[in-house]
């Protein structure tokens, strides 16, 4: 390296020029070694305030009660059921939601007339938070996972139906002429353009919806639930169980990183074409 | 009309209805393409030039006026009539040589693919079919847009400055591409510009407008030769047919941007 540099001669304030350049790509090793930094930051701080005494552990348990009360949980047959219940909900919820508001929100992106009858509906519900409903779905439903549906739907649904319009409506004109002038009727347009060329856009609003998808699964577990993620937190609240409560909001928030990965990599795989215009 | 013509227009109106009241955007244009004839259409900026390819696209409507291909009347967009944008509309998700292939559904299966590689190969792509628009220049984009046209055997061929976004360099490399196609096939085509170079070099008659509304100015026959050379554009022919495109031109931008009253 060094002698690489000697070789080439470049000045030295062309090579000290390389640090923070407005959206200047950094190499993946710098990219890993920065993630890992950071987590480790707060781990390090995490560490340093409880082992060290700052706070009482009833506040804030140290790492190592957080890794025991896994243990038991996972021991004692609790951690991996409220998992798999939790994912089971987000994902039923989340799936028809969006099954439902894929082809909605196209409509409403295509046809004008759709979008003046059902936006202000949307939008309303969309301002209405889903946990208000929350009382309403247990009396019609109880605490069955018909119920939490419901709330993930009214959550996620609304919302989705809107980024897949204006999904839609971002797509190129010139597709849309193109497609005309090569002879396609309407709906072979819709089908074979525009939802083809909506469709990186359309997977970004899944996985932004995802996100909401969390918030509101945990919510709707911890109002009227006996089981998953969300209520074994609030079970442990009755306990004053601090430990139980870090290791919940920790697994749920490993388990929205593992999806977010997941919609990320499924982008970066179906869109190389999209690479372009991301920085 | 007789056998060897291609497309009529005839007293062709557009009014396009604004906030601020209607507004004409072009008037009464007579035009007719010949079988294998190659029109320019220039104008100042402003002036319709687009709007009247789109109608004959069948992306826009006219307001008034008979528009006949072959003797039928124009009725919305089709595949009779191959468009090349100035804007790459290329499909991002297809390889150059989907994107050709995309418009060829009425063919069976087997056939899409060799019509599709013998057009890459008359624009000189064919080495590059599997790639995407991505990975392509702007000009090979262009081509290959250019194969897509041509892949549907269209009656005539639509361009709205289909260069205009490259640099002079590759656009003048793309006329001399697009002349070698066009002598091959000897196909008609409408091509609208602003660069007045292109126009002469490329056009056997250039159709001057005028703005507000657009109007024919003036048609301009180009005598000449063919196949045309790079070199005839330093020719004293094509100075004297330059200087009066852009005379034409000019008066007509100044007078309607107001820069008649500074420049006087």
């Amino acid at each position: 390296m060094g002698a690489f540099t000697k070789a080439v001669d470049a000045p030295k304030s062309l090579l000290r020029r390389r640090r923070l350049r407005l959206y200047e790509p950094i190499r993946r090793r710098t990219y890993l070694s920065l993630v890992a930094l950071s987590l480790s930051l707060v781990f390090a701080l995490w560490s340093w305030v409880s082992y060290g005494g700052l706070v009482q552990n009833l506040f804030l348990p140290t790492p190592t009660q957080v890794w025991q009360a896994a243990v038991t949980e996972s021991n004692t047959g609790i951690l991996w059921p409220d998992i798999a219940t939790s994912v089971t909900r987000i994902v039923l919820g989340f799936v028809v939601s969006s099954v439902a508001a894929i082809p909605v929100g196209m409509l409403m992106g295509v046809y004008k007339e759709f979008e003046a009858g059902i936006e202000p509906i949307v939008d309303f519900m969309r301002y209405t938070p889903a946990v208000a409903f929350i009382p309403l779905t247990l009396i019609w439903f109880g605490t069955s996972t018909t119920q939490k549906l419901v709330i993930l739907f009214i959550a996620i649904f609304f919302q989705e139906v809107l980024l897949v319009m204006d999904n839609v409506k971002n797509v190129p004109k010139q597709f849309v002429d193109m497609a005309s002038t090569l002879g396609l009727t309407s709906s072979q347009i819709v089908r074979r353009v525009i939802f083809r060329a909506a469709l990186p856009g359309i997977v970004d609003t899944l996985r932004i919806s995802m996100g909401w998808g969390w918030t509101y699964l945990v919510v709707v577990e911890l109002v009227g639930a006996n089981n998953g993620l969300g209520f074994q937190i609030q079970e442990a609240e009755r306990y004053l169980n601090t430990p139980e409560i870090i290791l919940g909001i920790i697994v749920i928030g490993i388990l929205g990183l593992i999806f977010d990965f997941s919609f990320k990599a499924i982008y970066a795989w179906a869109f190389p074409y999209m690479s372009r215009g991301r920085r | 009309m007789d056998e060897t013509t291609r497309l009529v227009l005839q007293g062709v109106d557009k009014t396009f209805s604004t906030r601020s009241g209607p507004l004409r955007a072009l008037r009464g244009i007579d035009l007719t393409l010949k079988d294998g004839e190659f029109v320019s259409i220039v104008g100042a900026s402003g002036c319709g030039k687009s709007t009247l390819l789109r109608i004959v696209a069948g992306l826009e409507s006219a307001s008034a006026g008979e528009l006949l291909l072959d003797g039928k009347p124009l009725l919305g967009p089709g595949k009779d009539r191959g468009m090349v944008f100035q804007q790459y509309t290329l499909f991002p998700w297809l390889s150059a040589l989907d994107n050709v292939e995309f418009a060829l559904s009425h063919l069976p299966k087997k056939q899409r693919a060799s019509v599709a590689r013998t057009f890459l190969e008359v624009v000189g792509l064919l080495n590059f079919a599997d790639s995407y628009p991505h990975q392509l220049s702007g000009g090979m984009q262009q081509r290959v847009a250019i194969a897509r046209a041509l892949a549907l055997r269209p009656s005539i061929l639509l361009m709205d400055e289909p260069f205009g976004a490259l640099d002079a360099q590759t656009r003048g490399l793309m006329q001399e591409l697009l002349l070698s196609v066009w002598e091959r096939d000897r196909l008609s085509v409408l091509f609208v510009t602003h660069d007045i170079d292109e126009a002469i070099f490329l056009a056997d008659r250039i159709c001057v407008l005028s703005s507000h509304p657009g109007q024919v100015r003036e048609f301009i026959d180009v005598p000449l030769l063919r196949p045309r050379v790079f070199s005839q554009q330093m020719g004293y022919e094509f100075l004297e047919l330059k200087q009066h495109v852009r005379t034409l031109i000019h008066d007509e931008a100044a007078r309607n941007t107001g820069f008649e009253e500074i420049l006087g």
